[in-house]
């Protein structure tokens, strides 16, 4: 366990400059998180075409470097998906995060992948899952709506 | 420059006060390593260490004399009773109670607040009278009063802080007024270090005949307690604060005032006669004491206040002093640094950001340097939404950290600025 296993150069670069970082004036869906323990908070954007396909999304929020620069990181590869492609790689971010599972070897996954050295800061977990948790509740909300 | 600068005119010297090696030795605990680095613990205000003679003295009444308390009149049941009623002894003159009777065990200072919110607030309060309490309350003496107002139809009203997170005598002022029935003030502030004036605040409350409840939890650990000094109706605080066990805590009340509240839970011990459709209480404070009490617990914090005594709470206070002292001249020497709080005097606590960088980050970053410090909200979210601010990191001292130990931190929070970049020293 070693902090160069935590805060590693991506993450440092995804928290100093963070992508998607904003707001959107008409999404599809809107979601907000937070951790009650610590005070993080989060807000998603995320705008679908017609066929349910990630055209746009922002966050906005207020967090440690983990939970930012992993919601910058999240916007990034979301960009594009379906929601069900989406929800699979929701469900690797938390088998990830447990140890349990990985990231394609792709670059595409380059810079997530780099999150897993967290899942040796269990204390630090919910920092990492915030933006994905919310993802994933903004989903159902949305299909239930 | 080196990675650590002390400012020439602050000199780490032992505090004259205390023999802090010889008491540190006490501590099993303060002996251990953290991450291969010794550990230096400033989160005393989530909860203090804990002597070995409080450790041993929970294993000698379960090794020993284990026996529920006012029931049996067996040897063992005697024993533990004497021990437990000992114990209500110690802590009425560690806090100059008028006798051990205004004593009530609790679990620790929140279920004490939650007793006078429900034994109390239930019983007086109407729609329409207020409860004063302040912005930089602890969520335990916040969520309590919204329970019972929203059942009693009473109101929340909140003191606003000054600048530099002082009280504001002047909006308390105009906030007591003849429907105030309560006002609910912490002693010392859990996020800024402010020590409240809480004799000036029993006196404008008596003016219009509201109650006076002190949330004593970052109190009676650091610095001499005199309940009647204060002049409050009720003072609460926890044991595991001030080297005792967790699970115990002590609700002071004007005998007068117990008396008059309905009891908090029912059941056994609390009981004078029973019936299948009603019963009669004990008196206070047993009327408050339903079920088989911590009773190791309660008999740790005698042994901890013993422990305490023998040290002196004078002296306690004055090494923290000499201790706060030394760490805010070396906390302004830097300018990334913003410390929140009375720049004067105040308790053994600073909240602090860091230009850049998450308080959580620095937690972290520390940690591995075996420093233990606190990131968050602190349980006092009213007070961080008028700071404007979503954390703090805190670090928080007791008799027995060294300025040894502050000098780690500071070349701990080095650290953080070498991750995150930013190394803006003061140049002096």
């Amino acid at each position: 366990m070693s902090l160069n296993g935590l805060y590693k150069e991506v993450i440092l670069d995804h928290y100093r400059t963070p992508r998607n970082r904003g707001e959107l004036e008409n999404p599809t869906f809107q979601e907000g998180g937070h951790n009650p323990s610590c005070g993080d908070t989060l807000e998603l954007y995320v705008e679908l075409d017609e066929n349910d396909i990630v055209r746009d999304v922002r966050f906005d929020g207020h967090g440690c470097s983990i939970s930012m620069a992993s919601s910058s990181m999240m916007t990034e590869l979301i960009k594009g998906k379906s929601l069900d492609e989406i929800l699979e790689l929701i469900d690797i971010f938390e088998g990830m995060m447990h140890g349990e599972a990985q990231f394609p070897d792709s670059d595409e996954y380059l810079d997530v992948a780099s999150l897993e050295g967290i899942a040796d800061f269990p204390v630090r977990l919910k920092c990492a899952t915030l933006a994905w948790d919310s993802m994933k509740r903004g989903i159902e909300h949305y299909r239930e709506s | 420059m080196t990675e650590n600068p002390v400012p020439s005119d602050v000199v780490n010297e032992r505090s004259p006060s205390l023999d802090v090696d010889k008491i540190r030795a006490d501590f099993p605990v303060l002996q251990r390593q953290v991450h291969g680095k010794p550990l230096v613990y400033l989160d005393n205000a989530a909860t203090s260490q804990k002597p070995r003679i409080v450790i041993d003295k929970l294993s000698e009444f379960y090794s020993h004399y284990n026996a529920n308390v006012h029931r049996g009149i067996h040897a063992l049941s005697e024993e533990a009773t004497d021990a437990y009623e000992e114990a209500r002894e110690k802590v009425k003159d560690f806090i100059n109670a008028e006798s051990a009777r205004n004593i009530v065990y609790t679990k620790g200072t929140t279920e004490s607040i939650n007793l006078v919110a429900n034994a109390w607030g239930r019983k007086f309060l109407e729609p329409g009278n207020e409860i004063v309490l302040t912005y930089m309350e602890h969520h335990s003496n916040i969520v309590p009063w919204h329970i019972v107002a929203r059942d009693t139809g009473a109101k929340i009203r909140g003191a606003e802080l000054t600048a530099d997170g002082r009280l504001d005598l002047d909006s308390l002022e105009d906030l007591l007024n003849e429907k105030t029935k309560l006002v609910a003030v912490t002693q010392m502030s859990n996020v800024l270090g402010t020590i409240n004036p809480i004799r000036q605040i029993t006196e404008m409350a008596k003016k219009v005949n509201a109650k006076v409840l002190v949330d004593g939890a970052q109190g009676a650990a650091h610095s001499p307690t005199d309940v009647r000094e204060m002049g409050c109706d009720f003072y609460t605080f926890s044991g595991h604060k001030m080297c005792g066990p967790t699970g115990v805590g002590i609700l002071y009340g004007k005998y007068d005032v117990l008396d008059e509240m309905d009891p908090f839970l029912g059941g056994g011990e609390m009981i004078d006669e029973v019936h299948l459709d009603h019963s009669t209480y004990k008196e206070p404070p047993w009327k408050f004491e339903a079920g088989t009490p911590n009773i190791a617990q309660a008999i740790g914090l005698g042994y901890a206040i013993d422990y305490l005594n023998n040290i002196g709470m004078e002296k306690i206070l004055e090494h923290e002093s000499d201790l706060m002292n030394y760490t805010m001249r070396r906390m302004n020497y830097f300018e990334d640094i913003e410390v929140f709080g009375p720049l004067g005097k105040r308790g053994g606590i600073v909240s602090f950001t860091m230009d850049g960088t998450h308080p959580h980050d620095i937690a972290t970053i520390v940690d591995q340097e075996g420093v233990a410090i606190r990131a968050g909200h602190h349980c006092a979210q009213p007070l961080m939404r008028k700071l404007g601010i979503g954390s703090t990191a805190r670090i928080s001292i007791y008799f027995y950290n060294t300025t040894d130990e502050i000098d780690i931190f500071f070349q701990a929070l080095h650290k953080v600025r070498e991750i995150f970049g930013n190394v803006a020293e003061r140049t002096v």
